[in-house]
C-alpha cells in the first residue's frame, strides 16, 4: 500500500488535534508516514501510533527553532526522498502552509490548501474546499507531480487506529536558503486556558456591539460556561478590544466548530468567510435586519447585555 | 545605491459582489467588479513607507492579470509607486498558483530588485501560499506575514504574530516580505497622486518575454485541476426570536435540545 506523508504539528511533543485529524484523511489514501521535527519529536510517536502512524520519522536541530519555515522544508523534502509518498498532508496553519507550498515548488507538485475532506480517487486524492467565503463548495485535484494538500482543522474525525509507529531518525541537511531569514527572539503566547480556537468545538464571539474591552468578560463568562474558545470580529480587534490572534475571518481564524455564537457582530462577508461552515450558528443583535440573521440557526434580535449574561446564567442553572 | 522594490498586487473581484465560477471553472471576472485586492494595498502602503525612509528608492508594481488588471496597477500608482509592470497573456487564463509564480517570479527577475513586497493573501483564491513559494523560486529569504517592517542598511526586520508567539525576524537584501493587514492603513490616493499616475509607466509583458513556454501555465498547464465547483445551498431560515425579556432563556432552550449544554 502507498504511504501518505502527514507533517506533524505539536509543542514539545503533545501532538496538535489537526494532526490525529490528518491521519484520519490520510489512511483513506494510504499507510501515513509522520514527520515531527523539533524538540520532543519523538514523543509524539505513542499518540501518532495510536491514530495510524505505520512509521515516524523524526529530526531535531536548532535551525528548527532559530529560521523561519526553510529548515523545516528541507527536512519534510529529505522524509520525501526517503518515502517517494502518494501524497502529503500539512496542518493549514500559516505557517503549515508556507512549509507546503514551498515543498511543492522543489518536488514539481501542485499544491491544494485548505482543504476541508478528502477521499481516495481514480486519478488521485480529491480535495474539497470552501470557495468565495465559503459560498461555494470545490473538488479538486493535484494533477501534476505528487500531490501536496494542507487541510484545515475539523475537517475529519479522531479515529483510534493503531500501528506499529516505530521511530526513525531521519538524516537531514540543511541547504543555503536554510539560515536565511533569522527568528531573532520568540515571544510565546500567553495561555488562556480556553480551547485552541481553529480546534474548539464551540466558538463565542464578540463584535463591535460588545463597545469596549472591558465588556468583553461578559462573552468569555459565556464561552466558560460552554468551554468554548473566544472569537472576535476585525472591528472588536481593530478597536484594541481583543487580541488579534482571536479575531475570526478573512484575515484571521477560520473556524468551524460544531456551534458558533457570534454576540454584536453584523456579519460582513469577510468575517462570514472565517465562520460560514459552523454546523450550528446563533447570533444575538439587536439589528433585526443584521447579514448575520441569514445564515443562523437560531437568532436573538435584543440588546446583548441583556441577552448574553441571562444565557450565561441559564446554562450554568442547567448545568448545576 | 537606489533600492529596487517590486510590489505585486492582484486585481481580485469584489468580495462584496456576487462572485462566482465560470463554465470553465476558473474564477469569473465578468459579472462583479474588479478592484486592487485590499490585502496587497496594505504591501503597497509599506512600500511607500519603506522608500520614504530611504535615500534613494524605487517602487514598481507588478501584476499578472487580464486587460482589466491594469485598474489595479493605476490604483497604486496613484497611491504614489513609481512605475508598474503588467504581465498579460491569452495563454494565462486558468493559471493555478504555481503557474502564476512562474511568471511572476521571471517578471521579477527581469524587472530588478533588492526588495519583493506581497499582501498576505489574495482575497479571491485566499490561499496564501503565493509569497513562499515566490521566495522559494527566487532563492531569497522569506520575511513573512509581517504586522510591522523595516529596512535598514540593507537588512529588512520585522515582526511575525504566529499562532503560539510572535517572532521578531531578520534577513539581509534582497528578500522577499508579504505584510498582513496589521501592518498599518494603507493610504488613499491623493487628487494629486491620481492624476500624477496618469502619466507613470506602465510597461505590458507577455510570455514570450519572459521566455516563458505558454504549456508552462494556464488552464492546460495547470498543476491542479478543479474538478467541480457547486453553490453551497443557502443555510435554512432559522427560528429568529425578539427579546422581551426571556431572549437568553429561549436560547439557552434552543442549546440544550441541541445537546450543547
Ligand atoms: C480585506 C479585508 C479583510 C477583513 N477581514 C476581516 C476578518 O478577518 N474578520 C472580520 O470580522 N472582519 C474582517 N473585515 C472587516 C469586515 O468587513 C467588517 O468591517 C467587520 O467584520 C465588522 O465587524 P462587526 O460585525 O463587529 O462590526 P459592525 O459591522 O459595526 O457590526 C456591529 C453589530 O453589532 C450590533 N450591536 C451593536 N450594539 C449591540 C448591542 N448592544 N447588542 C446587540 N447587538 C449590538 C449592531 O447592530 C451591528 O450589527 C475585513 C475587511 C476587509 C476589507
Ligand atoms: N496574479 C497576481 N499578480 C500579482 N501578484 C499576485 C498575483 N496573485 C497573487 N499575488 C500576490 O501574492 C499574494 C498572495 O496571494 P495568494 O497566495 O494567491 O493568496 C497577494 O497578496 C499578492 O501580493
Amino acid at each position: 500500500m502507498a504511504e501518505v506523508l502527514v507533517y506533524v504539528d505539536h509543542a514539545d511533543g503533545a501532538v496538535r488535534k489537526p494532526t490525529l485529524e490528518l491521519l484520519t484523511l490520510a489512511r483513506r489514501i494510504g499507510e501515513p508516514v509522520a514527520v515531527a521535527l523539533g524538540a520532543g519529536a519523538a514523543d509524539t510517536a505513542a499518540v501518532l501510533a495510536e491514530h495510524g502512524a505505520v512509521k515516524v520519522l523524526t529530526a531535531d536541530a536548532p535551525e528548527f527553532t532559530e529560521y523561519l519555515v526553510v529548515p523545516k522544508v528541507d527536512a519534510l523534502q529529505a522524509a520525501y526522498d526517503a518515502v517517494s509518498p502518494a501524497a502529503v498532508l500539512v496542518p493549514s496553519s500559516a505557517e503549515g502552509k508556507e512549509i507546503a507550498a514551498r515543498l511543492a515548488v522543489r518536488i514539481g507538485s501542485g499544491i491544494i490548501t485548505d482543504a476541508v475532506d478528502l477521499e481516495a480517487g481514480d486519478e488521485g486524492p480529491v480535495a474539497t474546499q470552501a470557495a468565495f467565503a465559503a459560498s461555494f463548495t470545490t473538488k479538486s485535484r493535484v494533477s501534476k507531480g505528487t500531490p501536496v494538500i494542507t487541510v484545515k482543522p475539523n475537517s475529519a474525525p479522531v479515529e483510534a487506529a493503531p500501528a506499529a509507529g516505530a521511530v526513525e531518525a531521519l538524516a537531514v541537511t540543511f541547504g543555503a536558503l536554510a539560515t536565511g531569514t533569522k527568528v531573532v527572539s520568540r515571544t510565546p503566547r500567553e495561555s488562556t486556558g480556553r480551547p485552541e480556537l481553529t480546534e474548539a468545538a464551540i466558538v463565542v464571539s464578540g463584535g463591535r456591539g460588545v463597545n469596549g474591552a472591558e465588556n468583553f468578560g461578559i462573552i468569555e463568562a459565556l464561552a466558560d460556561s460552554l468551554g468554548a474558545a473566544v472569537g472576535a470580529s476585525r472591528a472588536a480587534v481593530d478597536a484594541g478590544w481583543y487580541p488579534h490572534s482571536n479575531q475570526v475571518g478573512q484575515t484571521g481564524k477560520s473556524v468551524s466548530p460544531q456551534l458558533y455564537i457570534a454576540s454584536g457582530i453584523s456579519g460582513a462577508i469577510q468575517h462570514r468567510a472565517g465562520m460560514q461552515t459552523s454546523k450550528t450558528i446563533v447570533a444575538i443583535n439587536k439589528d433585526a435586519e443584521a447579514p448575520i440573521f441569514d445564515l443562523v440557526d437560531y437568532g436573538v434580535v435584543g440588546d446583548l447585555f441583556a441577552v448574553v449574561p441571562q444565557l450565561t446564567e441559564e446554562i450554568k442553572a442547567r448545568k448545576g | 545605491m537606489s533600492l529596487r522594490i517590486v510590489v505585486c498586487v492582484k486585481y481580485v473581484p469584489d468580495a462584496t459582489g456576487d462572485r462566482h465560477f465560470a463554465d470553465d471553472l476558473t474564477v469569473d471576472r465578468d459579472d462583479v467588479d474588479g478592484l486592487l485586492s485590499e490585502l496587497d494595498e496594505y504591501a503597497v502602503e509599506q512600500a511607500l513607507q519603506i522608500a520614504e525612509e530611504a535615500d534613494d528608492a524605487e517602487i514598481t508594481v507588478l501584476t499578472v492579470g487580464p486587460e482589466d488588471a491594469k485598474d489595479a496597477l493605476r490604483k497604486a500608482l496613484s497611491m504614489g509607486a513609481d512605475k508598474a509592470i503588467h504581465v498579460e497573456d491569452d495563454d494565462l487564463h486558468g493559471s493555478d498558483v504555481m503557474g502564476t509564480s512562474l511568471v511572476l517570479a521571471k517578471a521579477i527577475e527581469k524587472a530588478g530588485y533588492d526588495l519583493v513586497i506581497t499582501g498576505m493573501a489574495s482575497t479571491d483564491g485566499t490561499m496564501g501560499v503565493l509569497p513562499a513559494i515566490l521566495a522559494e523560486r527566487l532563492g531569497v529569504p522569506q520575511v513573512t506575514l509581517l504586522s510591522e517592517v523595516k529596512v535598514e542598511d540593507g537588512t529588512v526586520t520585522g515582526r511575525r504574530d504566529g499562532d503560539s508567539a510572535s517572532e521578531q525576524l531578520e534577513a539581509s537584501l534582497p528578500a522577499l516580505v508579504s505584510v498582513t493587514d496589521q501592518s498599518g492603513e494603507a493610504r488613499y490616493p491623493s487628487f494629486k497622486g491620481i492624476m500624477a499616475a496618469k502619466k507613470k509607466p506602465v510597461e505590458s509583458w507577455d510570455l514570450e518575454e519572459l521566455e516563458i513556454e505558454s504549456d508552462e501555465v494556464g488552464l492546460e498547464g495547470s498543476w491542479t485541476a478543479v474538478d467541480s465547483a457547486t453553490q453551497r445551498p443557502a443555510r435554512t431560515a432559522g427560528t429568529i426570536v425578539k427579546d422581551e425579556g426571556e431572549g437568553g432563556k429561549a436560547l439557552a432552550e434552543f442549546l440544550a435540545g441541541q445537546k450543547f449544554i
